[in-house]
């Protein structure tokens, strides 16, 4: 069972990110629920999306207290970071947050998303590297499984798409933090 | 089984009508249900149907009583305050016996109010949208597939009874995604429209659609017609759900997306050891009277939760008749309560955790 909390600016690819999850979820017989925080949102604005993956039908669709919070920037750490349960974990991207979690009973983890999206000409991508990264860390899917997942919504005329993505979620699968 | 889909409850709104064979909706955007226009703004001219943007509320709810006089499919939405906006047309759809399906994704109130996730037109959808005698059939879906369910349900009933029917959703329903499968409808047997003003060649009596009876008695009559038919929904069309109230000693009374938070809490609860149950009502009208009446003889309390200020309350008392103690728990505004929040409440009530 997994609450997972995505958080960041809008425009990073939060909500995307979130629907690839609850995506694999289904494809995997899981049931999910994907649910965004809407509202006067822009881009630049914050932007939340829970998101639950799980082995029975779905209580509430608002995750308050995650298992696994994604950290897109400063502010969403700083509001979610207390609410991560006891034993859960918490990824950052490094790029944006240049603070650490002080919390003794979660796991947390590291990675400049941001900066290796860009510096691997994947600028916008950062949120996909992201993925790559939490689901080798959590073990939620196996990697061949989501990247199949991930692609398998392209159009045929979109198929560049398909490469840039899997590089994505290969970098984030293969980083050592 | 057909493959599930993963989708916004507003777009599944939008694709359970057309499945329905609507190929009519009239709507006017506003937050948090426009992705439905913006659904349906690209698939019914696909399916040779029509999406049009009225310049208001109050002129979408007047074409749909037009074109289902006319003895075709049609549906509007709105959130609340555009919903407030209809109420006229829709005691003018009523008065002439019309169906339809109306939906209302609500927001917080009251005034323009704000975006996010309410109850708060319960009484509005239940007791009175618009003057005159009047119910109409008004179902709460707490799924997203319940939305694609019940929406196929609505148009079916609207036409065998010949009213309309509202999908109560919320703002949170109406912007979540979750697996959809839309096979799982059931058939039923629908009467021919023959009251319908459509073109006919002069082959029979012209029919005319209205809603104005000068002489009372005529008028009266027109109205107790009416609640035959509303004593053949109550008989026919209550909708419910229930959830480990077979041994609960307090009942909580949720719908909609309040019941899954419920839901949780309901677990959570069970696992301290408190008995606690949920019932909750599909059909918001007709009301599930006689169930809760049945509950009402075998447990302690009730508890109801709702994102409002407790607008079903009278409605459970009445049902049970105040046989045991109800009392009531929500947030409102656009505040969506936490499973947390609703333990706490039931383990007060419990006397403690055990």
């Amino acid at each position: 069972m997994s609450n997972i909390l995505l958080a960041g600016f809008g425009g990073q690819g939060i909500l995307f990110a979130g629907k690839q999850i609850v995506l694999a979820g289904m494809r995997d017989g899981k049931y999910v629920s994907w649910l965004p925080s809407y509202g006067p949102e822009m881009r630049g604005g914050t932007c939340n999306c829970s998101v639950i993956v799980e082995d029975e039908p779905i209580g509430s669709p608002l995750v308050t207290k995650p298992d696994i919070l994604l950290a897109f920037n400063t502010p969403s750490f700083d509001k979610f970071e207390s609410k991560v349960v006891k034993g859960g974990m918490i990824f950052v991207d490094s790029s944006l947050v240049n603070k650490k979690s002080e919390r003794d009973d979660i796991q947390a983890f590291y990675i400049p998303a941001t900066e290796l999206a860009n510096e691997n000409d994947l600028t916008g991508m950062a949120n996909v590297i992201m993925l790559g990264y939490i689901i080798k860390k959590t073990g939620l899917f196996s990697e061949e499984f989501f990247k199949e997942s991930l692609t398998s919504g392209i159009p045929a005329h979109k198929a560049h798409l398909a490469e840039v993505n899997n590089k994505a979620l290969a970098i984030g699968f293969g980083y050592e933090g | 089984m057909a493959e599930k889909m993963l989708m916004k409850g507003n777009e599944v709104i939008g694709e359970a009508a057309i499945r329905a064979g609507c190929r009519y909706f009239f709507g006017y955007p506003i937050t948090p249900q426009t992705e439905l226009s913006e659904y349906l703004a690209k698939k019914m001219p696909k399916v040779g149907g029509l999406c049009l943007q009225a310049e208001s509320e109050v002129s979408a709810i007047n074409m749909v009583l037009g074109c289902t006089a006319s003895g075709e499919r049609a549906f509007t939405s709105s959130s609340s305050p555009g919903v407030s906006l209809k109420s006229e047309g829709v005691s003018y759809i009523i008065g002439s016996d019309l169906p339809c399906v109306i939906v209302n994704v609500q927001r917080g109130g009251p005034g323009l109010g704000g975006i996010q996730p309410a109850q708060s037109d319960y009484l509005q959808a239940t007791k009175a949208l618009g003057h005159g005698d009047m119910h109409f059939v008004v179902l709460a879906p707490a799924y997203v597939q319940e939305i694609a369910t019940l929406m196929g349900e609505a148009f079916d009933i609207a036409d065998i009874y010949r009213t309309p029917v509202m999908l109560l959703a919320d703002g949170a329903l109406g912007q979540m995604m979750e697996p959809v499968d839309f096979e799982a409808k059931r058939e039923r047997a629908l009467p021919e429209k023959t009251w319908a003003a459509c073109g006919h060649g002069n082959k029979r009596k012209h029919n005319i659609v209205n809603s104005l009876y000068i002489e009372p008695e005529t008028l009266e009559n027109t109205v107790l017609a009416r609640y035959e038919r509303y004593k053949a929904i109550e008989e026919n069309e209550v909708q419910y759900d229930e959830y480990m109230t077979e041994d609960a000693e307090i009942c909580v009374v949720a719908y909609g997306i309040t019941a899954r938070i419920v839901k949780t809490a309901v677990k959570a609860a069970r696992e301290m050891g408190i008995k606690a149950g949920l019932f909750r009502p599909i059909t918001l009208w007709p009301y599930p009277k006689k169930q809760l009446a049945g509950l009402a003889d075998k447990v302690d309390k009730f508890l109801v939760v709702e994102m409002n200020m407790g607008q079903m309350v009278d409605d459970v008392k009445v049902a049970t008749g105040c046989k045991r103690p109800v009392e009531f728990f929500g947030r409102t505004g656009g505040v969506i309560p936490t499973p947390d929040e609703i333990l706490a409440k039931i383990v007060e009530m419990n006397g403690g955790a055990k």
